[in-house]
């Protein structure tokens, strides 16, 4: 099981921007590589990252073989509700994991 | 002559050794001042730092039972929050048992094949650096301190000759570069004063977390020079002497390097 690792502000008010800080580990294998045989070792990343405030989509990003390990994606919404962040990593070999956090907005 | 030729080249490499001047302890600077900000910010939050992701996966280690007698880290140490304080700070460390230093890995695998009747983990193994990253994160922000009586003095005083000994097919010093041009350039990326204040690293260049013995081998690799096996007395002086030229400077465990 993949470790994630996400920096939300536990308080926030009321349409306020707030920064949303996500890192999750993954080898990001670019598929590029020759192991020390020189055969290439197949590729394995995540290929996608969604992320739902209560349930409703507000980022989804697209990720390629040139981004780094543990890749660390950041954006910005706006704290509208009380509620739950969630994040789910979808990728390669079957690669998946989903991590949530709890917000309060006053 | 031959004698006269030895003695000039003697000669010669005493004027070369007077010149490595160490660095003066108020002068001196972690590798983390010479990196960018963005570097830097990456190692100062947590769940920005992808070292973390090793020391939570460390944390998990010292609770799992292993071994013949499937005993944990904690059922002898306890809580490493407590028990690991300053610990790394002191590393490498005498053995009484091997009779002579030995780093914070190799104490772990001691550890493992004496206490928990395991294998030993490989050198560089993901459940080793794990596990000295986990311990080296109790000892963060505080002093390195490596003791220095006769016991250590001996393997400090080989460290020492080792990093002012010119090597490899470069002829270089380590202290060519870290003690006399230490702040210039080197393709491009600074040159830093050599201090392993934050090891286990996470290297941006590596993509995970590597020892400070891997660095070692690196940059000897780098002067075309022999590289020492993982584990070899060698490199652990160096470590040694490495981290008493550190001593008084906080511990940055995990640290990110470039």
């Amino acid at each position: 099981m993949a470790r994630a690792l996400i920096n939300v502000p536990a308080k926030a008010k009321r349409g306020e921007v707030i920064e949303i800080k996500t890192m999750i580990s993954h080898t990001m294998e670019t598929g590029f590589r020759p192991d020390s045989t020189g055969r290439p070792i197949p590729r394995d990343i995540i290929s996608e990252l969604v992320c739902k405030y209560n349930g409703e989509e507000i980022f989804r990003a697209e990720l390629f073989p040139a981004i780094a390990a543990n890749p660390f994606l950041t954006f910005f919404t706006v704290a509208t509700e009380s509620g739950t962040l969630g994040f789910e990593w979808t990728g390669d070999n079957g690669f998946s994991a989903s991590e949530s956090v709890n917000i309060t907005v006053e | 002559m031959i004698a006269a030729a030895a003695l000039f080249v003697t000669a010669l490499f005493g004027a070369a050794v007077a010149n490595a001047a160490e660095v003066p302890l108020a002068e001196r600077k972690s590798g983390y001042e010479f990196m960018a900000r963005e570097t830097r910010a990456m190692q100062d939050d947590d769940t920005a730092n992808p070292a973390m992701f090793s020391v939570l996966d460390g944390e998990t280690l010292w609770q799992r039972k292993d071994g013949a007698v499937a005993k944990s880290c904690a059922d002898c140490h306890d809580d490493a929050r407590t028990s690991m304080k300053g610990v790394a700070a002191r590393y490498p460390a005498f053995d009484a048992a091997l009779g002579r230093p030995i780093d914070l890995e190799q104490r772990v695998n001691v550890c493992r094949a004496e206490k928990q009747q395991a294998t030993p983990f490989a050198f560089e193994s993901k459940e080793l650096l794990a596990l000295a990253a986990y311990i080296g994160n109790q000892s963060r922000g505080l002093p390195i301190d490596i003791a220095d009586d006769e016991r250590t003095r001996p393997f400090l005083q080989t460290g020492r000759e080792m990093f002012i000994q010119r090597q490899g097919q470069l002829n270089l010093s380590c202290a060519q570069c870290h003690d006399d041009n230490w702040g210039q350039k080197l393709a491009g990326a600074p040159i830093p004063q050599g201090h392993p204040t934050g090891y286990p690293i996470y290297r941006l260049d590596w993509q995970t977390l590597g020892s400070l013995q891997r660095r070692l081998r690196n940059c000897l690799f780098g002067m075309r020079a022999v590289s020492y096996p993982y584990g070899a007395s060698e490199l652990v002086d160096l470590e040694l002497y490495l981290m008493w030229r550190a001593r008084g400077m906080p511990v940055e465990t995990p640290a990110v390097r470039p």
